[in-house]
């Protein structure tokens, strides 16, 4: 073989390995959920804004106390965000059809791939199989990218506090009740079953039961079931998921699909590229470089002559 | 003779007893229903249940398939077209008052029919406030219950009320 059929061969194969867009399946397997995770399936028709489940959550994990009274209904003429003092909170939307204004709960859906768990570098963050995102503060190093990856806007960072802040969300009550088999706190006290626990694979059934049996009730779409790639927490309304305050622009594939294929090749790249380009450059070289250094070794012999 | 007519008249009775629903008969009909499942926040809440027989006259609206005029739903009518009263009437005979534990998770088949049952507690509220908002009755949650002292502190309401306001305004006093 001619040493420039060589090089050719190299270049062309290389080109392929570095250049060619690698199928979603080959970089990383798409992850459905865990088979067994479990879910919540927040029922916004039901709801009445008594702010229960705000107080449930606030006590079942130990929030300090809060700004204004639990029954207090004043909170819902601005739209609040989840806090480090408040892992979930209910907001009122505008009423479209004369129909009462809707509300609905917020907190961590609990994706089935997490970004908050892609992009935090120091995986603090866990995904468990019962399906709660929960997030472990002793590695955290507050750099804060979960809050920016999230695209419900929910983790929240303890500013207050000068002296170890760590990211604050809801953890679907894991280490006291979900681990135990046991609904989160909010579900336990919501007085009209607004919020129902199961496993999720049911919750969908039931959910799909409900729009069926009840059609003029419901907006027909599961909210959640898809979205991102599924979350285990899921939201049914009457009206479509944008009027109460939910995104529906965010796709249906999980924010990692965005860099699966990049991350994927940094591997290769790292590898084989290094060893790949040394040894085309040592080819391209060779013999031209030793000459090279030689004549003008010579010449500077030369001269000195 | 007069054993006869003893005897017409105890079979009348016998027969009136088994073919009357014991509803229509004013047996075990309570006046008032003391409700004290949530009597850890709540005090227990007196439900003049004879205020609401009156008012409504038709008890399926809220004992279903149990008691009173077969429901019209056709969602139930396919299996309880032929249904008649059962003998378990009260709310709790079918309405868990703690639906998600493990167990009762268990016994739920998503094959069947009731799997979407609601808690004892769902049950009720949504039973009476919806009906409630139809009929321009009491929908608060005060309008009903009263507090105990875990259940104020519990909500950091009257006597545990939150004392230093934000410096932020907002949420507003009242």
């Amino acid at each position: 073989m001619k040493r420039r059929d060589f090089l050719k061969g190299c270049l062309i194969s290389g080109a392929a390995v570095s250049l060619g867009t690698p199928s979603k399946s080959w970089a990383v397997g798409s992850f459905e959920g865990y088979p067994d995770s479990m879910g919540v399936l927040v029922d916004t028709t039901r709801c009445i804004g008594c702010r229960s489940c705000e107080a449930a959550c606030n006590k079942e994990q130990k929030l300090p106390e809060p700004d204004v009274p639990f029954d207090d209904t004043s909170v819902f003429e601005e739209k609040r965000r989840t806090s480090e003092k408040a892992y979930t909170v209910v907001n009122r939307y505008e009423a479209t059809d004369g129909q009462k204004p809707p509300f609905r709960k917020m907190q961590c859906n609990h994706c089935n791939e997490p970004a908050c768990l892609t992009s935090c570098f120091v995986n603090a963050y866990t995904k468990t199989k019962e399906g709660a995102v929960i997030y472990n503060s002793k590695v955290c190093v507050g750099c804060r990218t979960c809050m920016v990856a999230c695209p419900f806007n929910i983790p929240a960072y303890s500013y207050s506090s000068a002296f170890g802040p760590v990211i604050k969300k809801c953890i679907f009550c894991y280490h006291t009740r979900l681990k135990f088999g046991k609904p989160p706190a909010c579900v336990e006290i919501c007085p009209r079953e607004a919020l129902t626990f199961g496993l999720r694979r049911d919750l969908i059934k039931l959910a799909n039961e409900r729009i069926r049996a009840t059609p003029d009730k419901y907006y027909d779409h599961i909210y959640g079931e898809k979205e991102l790639g599924g979350t285990s927490w899921l939201y049914l309304s009457r009206v479509p998921a944008e009027q109460i305050g939910l995104d529906e622009t965010v796709g249906n594939e999980p924010i990692i699909s965005n860099v699966k294929e990049f991350l994927g090749m940094v591997p290769m790249v790292l590898t084989i590229w290094p060893a790949l380009f040394t040894g085309i450059h040592l080819l391209a070289t060779r013999g031209k470089d030793h000459d090279d250094a030689h004549s003008n070794h010579s010449e500077q012999e030369d001269g000195k002559k | 003779m007069q054993t006869k007519v003893f005897w017409l008249a105890g079979i009348i009775v016998f027969l009136l007893l088994i073919t009357v629903p014991g509803t229509s008969r004013g047996i075990s009909v309570p006046d008032v229903i003391t409700l004290h499942s949530q009597s850890k926040l709540y005090e227990p809440f007196n439900f003049p249940h004879a205020k609401h027989i009156l008012l409504l006259k038709e008890c399926s609206y809220c004992h279903h398939h149990t008691t009173g005029t077969l429901m019209k739903n056709p969602d139930c009518i396919r299996c309880h077209i032929n249904s008649s009263e059962t003998k378990v009437v009260s709310c709790r005979g079918c309405h868990l008052p703690d639906p998600f534990t493990a167990a009762a998770m268990k016994e739920k088949d998503p094959k069947l029919y009731h799997n979407d049952r609601p808690s004892l507690k769902a049950a009720m509220h949504r039973n009476c406030i919806d009906c409630h908002d139809k009929m321009k009755g009491p929908t608060g949650c005060r309008d009903c219950h009263k507090y105990t002292k875990e259940g104020a502190s519990f909500y950091n309401t009257g006597e545990f009320a939150p004392k230093n306001k934000p410096a932020k305004g907002g949420h507003g006093e009242h």
